[in-house]
């Protein structure tokens, strides 16, 4: 017997979306609402770029990029920005150090042993430290890690005046307080991606015999090295993006130089002042000091460019958007390079 | 086809090889029809040494019990089938002799579990769980090698990792024993998770058996997998049964009958009946018991 009959009168299926006139008024108003929207910030964020591309490459030069900023009445003419784009790199590395373990750790603590009663109440405070943390504006971050590392007991951090006054701002100081702004998306990212990854897994190690801290370094970070990998980056680019904390706790100085203090090698710089990319950006546009725009535009572009490569770079390793490949982060999750 | 385009389908096909999977698996073997009449099952069994003893176990999650007042013995050498209905305790019960239960919050356990007559719960659980170790429903290799997946079992916590080269002889050997080895022994240093399924399967239970344990715990081992893997699977158990002690939960009344030497059957918690495989699949003692397995030889 045939299951199939050939005869089932089939009508074809109608289109969905037959046309936008038979649709309801409101259905209509929110369809061009939403399309609006959306081409809105295509074309702002468009235009954004365009305009730092325009700009910027009409100003940027290797000798801008190459040489350091002086101290000279005329700015139009004169040095590069060197140091603050040192002071950058130097910055997010800081910031990246302190805030990698820091983030990936708690994001281990909340999901593999904040259990229980207690534990879960802890993870739970945890969780909202986190966003308050994410939450705080930079300026209030900023005002805080001043008053904090002014204190006498961090004199180390940064130098001491004649005076016996603690100076409290150095690239150790800020990148200490921007560090924080890189927590937020290391922790959630790792945490999400502790929380996806398959149970079994987990009781696979125990079930050989493998400690808990065992199967942590061995099976589950491996696992969620792309999940960090991309918390990392975001991270990165909220550093890099920062102004308030470099003004504050940067200390700025009129030559824009990174400025050594007292120390052993490499200490010293650490321990000095400098300038970011974002704090030159400032100082010499309009609203700053005011005397170079031009110079303005071309940091403005170097720094754009950081943060959009950034970007890429993160929805790169998360592969968002990639359909039918194989994402970088999995061929590192599935060690597809093994 | 343009030239950028071929070479784009190209590179797909390196990224997902279809063909090596089918190739990499076993000749295809037509799967004979299940034996009913027990005469020509792979036997005998060779009945050692007692290894696990369970005396009155109960376990509770919370204040509901699971498994209530169990008492069973394993013995090296033969496969012990744990049947039952879903949600009658079985894979809980199976948890409880490595102590996996554990890790469930709220759960509490009664009685006593002796492997070679120690109390498991004084042992420290990793030692316990490399010598009772497990294969899981769903075959879970590590995103990793499939040489670092039996390594990784193999490895100690020690601070200095032996070197690759040590435990190589160890990694084949436990390849070879789980029947997966000819297949792999090209490349060992593959992702795990490039291999079929039932491939995997058989790396979890090198991966389990590595480490040379004394009973090996399985929790439905084939429900995830093909026919033809699932017989490779159940030779295997056959084999490994040798060796060690094999307890298997299934839902396959039909596997439970090619594969145990012995089977209990639970329910509600409860062990209603358990005896040699003939006689529970033949003439069930208990009532419940006979329900559950008529159907089998009909």
């Amino acid at each position: 017997m045939n299951a199939f009959p050939e005869a089932l009168p089939v009508k074809a299926p109608r289109p969905r979306r037959s046309s936008l006139r038979s649709w309801r008024w409101g259905d209509r108003l929110f369809y061009v609402l939403a399309w609006a929207s959306g081409l809105a910030l295509c074309l702002i964020a468009g235009a954004l770029v365009l305009y730092m591309l325009v700009r910027g490459l009409q100003y940027v030069s290797p000798s801008l990029i190459f040489s350091r900023p002086r101290a000279e009445v005329n700015q139009a003419q004169i040095g590069g920005f060197l140091d603050p784009l040192l002071g950058t790199l130097l910055l997010v590395a800081i910031g990246v150090v302190l805030a990698t373990p820091v983030g990936v750790a708690s994001a281990v603590w909340i999901v593999e042993y904040g259990q229980g009663r207690v534990g879960r109440r802890l993870a739970r405070v945890v969780e909202s430290s986190v966003e308050i943390v994410a939450g705080t504006p930079d300026i209030v971050i900023a005002i805080f890690a001043l008053t904090l590392f002014q204190l006498g007991a961090f004199s180390f951090l940064s130098f001491t005046a004649s005076g016996g006054g603690v100076y409290g701002r150095s690239f150790l100081t800020a990148g200490a307080a921007i560090s924080l702004l890189a927590i937020p998306p290391v922790f959630l990212a790792t945490r999400d991606g502790l929380e996806a990854l398959p149970g079994h897994q987990r009781e696979g190690a125990f079930a050989l015999g493998k400690t808990r801290v065992a199967t942590i370094r061995r099976v589950l970070l491996p696992g969620v090295r792309p999940n960090i990998a991309t918390g990392v980056t975001l991270g990165m680019g909220r550093i890099i993006g920062d102004t308030a904390i470099v003004f504050l706790l940067l200390g700025v100085g009129a030559s824009e130089r990174i400025e050594p203090q007292s120390g052993p090698a490499g200490l010293n710089v650490l321990r000095g002042t400098g300038s970011t990319l974002t704090s030159y950006i400032y100082s010499n546009s309009p609203a700053g000091e005011g005397a170079a725009p031009q110079k303005a535009y071309a940091a403005a572009f170097v720094l754009l460019a950081m943060v959009l490569a950034l970007n890429a770079a993160a929805g790169f390793i998360s592969g968002r958007g990639r359909s039918g490949r194989m994402s970088f982060g999995d061929r590192v999750r599935y060690g597809a390079w093994a | 086809m343009s030239s950028l385009e071929s070479i784009r389908s190209r590179e797909r096909v390196e990224e997902v090889p279809p063909v090596k999977r089918i190739v990499l698996d076993r000749p295809p073997t037509a799967v004979p029809p299940p034996e009913l009449d027990g005469a020509s099952r792979r036997r005998p069994a060779v009945a050692g040494p007692e290894r696990l003893r369970l005396e009155g176990v109960s376990v509770h999650y919370g204040g509901q019990a699971a498994v209530k007042d169990v008492s069973l013995s394993v013995h090296q050498g033969e496969v012990l089938a744990l049947i039952g209905p879903s949600g009658c305790g079985k894979t809980t019960l199976l948890r409880t002799l490595n102590r996996l239960t554990e890790l469930t919050p709220g759960a509490s356990r009664g009685g006593s579990v002796l492997l070679d007559g120690a109390e498991v719960h004084e042992l420290p659980d990793t030692d316990l769980r490399a010598r009772v170790s497990m294969v899981f429903q769903q075959p879970n290799p590590f995103p990793m090698s499939i040489f670092d997946n039996v390594a990784f079992a193999l490895r100690e916590q020690s601070r200095k990792r032996p070197r690759r080269r040590e435990i190589e002889p160890q990694v084949v050997d436990a390849l070879r024993r789980a029947g997966l080895y000819e297949e792999v022994r090209e490349d060992l240093h593959r992702p795990a998770l490039r291999l079929s399924g039932g491939q995997q399967q058989r790396l979890c239970i090198a991966r389990a058996i590595a480490l040379r344990p004394e009973v090996l715990l399985m929790d439905e081992p084939c429900s995830a997998l093909d026919p033809r893997s699932t017989e490779t699977i159940e030779q295997l158990i056959g084999e490994l049964r040798r060796e060690l002690a094999v307890v298997i939960v299934t839902h396959n009344l039909q596997q439970a009958h090619r594969v145990a030497d012995r089977v209990a059957f639970m329910y509600l918690g409860d062990l209603v009946e358990h005896g040699e495989v003939e006689q529970v699949f033949r003439v069930p003692r208990a009532p419940r018991t006979r329900d559950y397995v008529k159907g089998v030889f009909g």
